[in-house]
């Protein structure tokens, strides 16, 4: 098992035929499963096409309706990401994972509004997007440095999410899932939704959480794993040498007014029981370890 | 994108929010003549940068006489103002804004920011105004005041009266603090800000409500659609290395370190700093060539950390995913050809199509040490810095 996808997932792409959306398009259906997983496309203006065998349809609704697709995956421009966003809210989607980068916050804060009660998860944006190794890839990351497995790896940044993977298969230990839940100050799944996933899932021992400066998701996603976490986090934070008030790249790693900094988040999770560690190179690691002592 | 003081109640005053009279002068001679334009009995003289803190740092004098104006601003003018935000070299005073003076009888603080945990703005509101709103929440937490707004509805009547009484604005003026708050919030939202703040919202001798002092943060990612405030861009208030970084789409920010980072990714490249930091060393740079970096690319990002006189050493840090570690090596043989490097250089690749990025690096002839993983990397590269 996994968590929200896996080998039977059915995924339509908002933004297929752009040239990012050709590109990782063509990467997702070469991975595991994908080509009986990427089923569908959207663009009102070219509907009746296709590319690389998979149909585009004029909507989201008419995607769901002629596919049996459940999830979606933009990559829209950033003017137009968050109404692609409301589409597949509306269309009553799963799950819609948002890889643009750039959308503002603004526009972000309404579509959230409107998601308020709706059953649609969103994860993103500004964010790599999640892969269940050997079975499905649905993003940009390289699916290649992913091993099957029992880590669950949840992380706000792209590159670092690959490095902290990366050094999980170098020593043997493979993935369940990889989430990267994006940068950006607004978005959908939180550090917390995402852990909660994995404490359910049989088939995950172990978590590795990737967190950086801004905001305090981290410390919300710490208490809870206290009280709640059956399972061994290690969590590492990127930014201790950030300056306050400077924007880090992603728009959501800032240190304001004295909080979101690297240090407080790892004290509290630190109390909280998760095997933090300061140094990214050792991640895999510190993991390693600690199963090995359970 | 941060905007001047006056720039900002332009914003505020297209909003209906009311602001003392005044005008930005870039000379003294201006200075005086806009004074005497101006009327009344006493002016403000407020120095004109991005940072906050001006006041306490010099940059903002009462005058009571054109000759007291003229001797501000030629103060003023040209010093470099030194305050909690600016670091120790300052920030040169470029610009003036002349006010007429009020009476303040009482003086309060309105914010405005996003609320991560929440998803909404938040209205931040308190009666001890003129005071930096990070120290009210330290000491006094309970004279915060905060209202969540819903998109839809914006800032009611009600909220605004409410939260009004709560700072201490009296019953008559009640009104007019509305004016001042749905002013400030839909400012907020139809420009796109991502923080903005009325520090201090003033009650005068005369009944009135002023906004004081206006500042505001833009959400870079919204100035497409917002023409009117990149217009508000002051160059002179920003640091040129980052100004030179983002012609190139590149996101640099500088440090006080000797050893240059060049990193793929927001989050690694943060990474990459606080390991440099834990095996002794100093990074003087952030550096995210982001995900799809060309040869010219990575070329301006080595001209750009060579322009530091501190620069000991550089590291390049690349986990390959879309972007190929022999396209990322190719682009560092060349930019290291043509800026002709001068300090050591480590790299470390990992990700997709590695081997052949370190076959090229090897057999490129240049002195580049190679970095195992990360950690062997930073080790090198701070072992680097000090030798040279």
């Amino acid at each position: 098992m996994s968590i929200l996808i896996d080998k039977n997932t059915r995924v339509m792409t908002q933004g297929m035929t752009g040239k990012v959306g050709q590109f990782h398009t063509v990467n997702c259906q070469a991975y595991a499963n994908g080509a009986n997983c990427f089923v569908a496309g959207v663009n009102p203006k070219k509907a009746g096409e296709s590319f690389e065998g998979i149909p585009v349809y004029a909507s989201v609704r008419d995607a769901k309706v002629a596919t049996g697709a459940t999830v979606s995956v933009i990559y829209v421009p950033p003017s137009g990401a968050a109404a692609a966003i409301d589409e597949a809210v509306e269309a009553e989607l799963d799950l819609v994972i948002c890889i643009t980068e750039g959308i503002p916050v603004h526009d972000m804060l309404r579509t959230r509004y409107k998601m308020f009660g709706k059953k649609t998860l969103l994860i993103g944006p500004n964010c790599p997007g999640l892969i269940t190794p050997d079975e499905i890839k649905i993003g940009i990351m390289p699916g290649h440095i992913h091993k099957k497995g029992r880590i669950g790896v949840v992380s706000r940044s792209g590159t670092l999410t690959y490095e902290a993977v990366g050094q999980l298969t170098s020593l043997g230990l493979g993935q369940s899932s990889c989430v990267g839940i994006g940068g950006d100050p607004i978005n959908g799944l939180k550090h917390l939704d995402v852990m909660r996933l994995f404490n359910d899932d049989p088939e995950t021992d172990a978590v590795i959480m990737v967190g950086e400066i801004g905001g305090s998701d981290e410390e919300e996603c710490a208490r809870w794993i206290k009280d709640n976490m059956k399972k061994p986090v290690v969590g590492f934070i990127a930014g201790i040498t950030a300056p306050p008030g400077k924007r880090m790249g992603h728009a959501g790693a800032i240190i304001s007014g004295g909080q979101g900094g690297a240090e407080d988040k790892l004290a509290v999770m630190e109390e909280c029981g998760i095997h933090i560690t300061r140094n990214p190179a050792e991640m895999g690691r510190v993991m390693q370890k600690i199963l090995k002592g359970y | 994108m941060k905007i001047h003081e006056y720039q900002g109640k332009e914003i505020l005053r297209q909003f209906g929010v009311p602001t003392p009279r005044g005008v930005a002068c870039f000379s003294v001679d201006e200075a005086v003549a806009v004074a005497q334009q101006l009327g009344g009995a006493a002016w403000v003289v407020k120095a004109q940068i991005h940072a906050g803190g001006r006041g306490k740092g010099g940059g903002v004098k009462v005058a009571r006489l054109p000759e007291e104006v003229k001797r501000a601003a030629q103060q003023i003018l040209g010093m470099h103002l030194v305050t909690h935000q600016t670091g120790s070299g300052g920030q040169v005073v470029r610009r003036l804004l002349i006010e007429e003076g009020a009476q303040i009888i009482k003086e309060f603080y309105l914010g405005m920011v996003i609320d991560r945990s929440e998803q909404r703005v938040a209205l931040l509101a308190s009666s001890e105004g003129g005071m930096e709103i990070e120290e009210v929440a330290t000491h006094n937490p309970e004279k915060i005041h905060k209202v969540w707004i819903d998109p839809v509805a914006g800032l009611t009547d009600d909220e605004s009266d409410d939260v009004s009484r709560k700072i201490g604005i009296p019953e008559a003026a009640l009104a007019q603090a509305r004016a001042c708050l749905q002013g400030l919030y839909r400012a907020f939202v139809e420009k796109d800000a991502m923080l903005a703040e009325i520090n201090p919202l003033v009650l005068t001798a005369d009944g009135r409500v002023l906004a004081l002092d206006a500042k505001f943060n833009f959400d870079s990612n919204a100035l497409y659609r917002h023409p009117e405030i990149v217009a508000y861009r002051d160059l002179d208030e920003e640091d040129p290395a980052e100004i030179e970084a983002s012609k190139f789409d590149l996101s640099y920010i500088s440090l006080d370190g000797d050893i240059g980072c060049l990193v793929n990714g927001a989050g690694l490249a943060m990474a990459t700093m606080d390991i440099i930091k834990l095996y002794g060393g100093s990074p003087a740079n952030f550096l995210d060539v982001g995900g799809g970096a060309s040869k010219e690319k990575v070329t301006e990002a080595f001209k750009l950390m060579l322009k530091n006189p501190k620069l000991k050493a550089i590291l390049v840090n690349i986990f390959g995913g879309i972007m190929k570690c022999d396209v990322i090596a190719e682009g560092v043989v060349a930019a290291a050809r043509e800026v002709h490097l001068n300090v050591p250089l480590v790299v470390r690749l990992e990700g997709t199509n590695v081997e052949l990025g370190k076959k090229i690096l090897a057999e490129s002839g240049l002195p580049i040490i190679s970095g195992n993983d990360m950690a062997d990397a930073a080790e090198k590269v701070v072992a680097a810095a000090r030798g040279a």
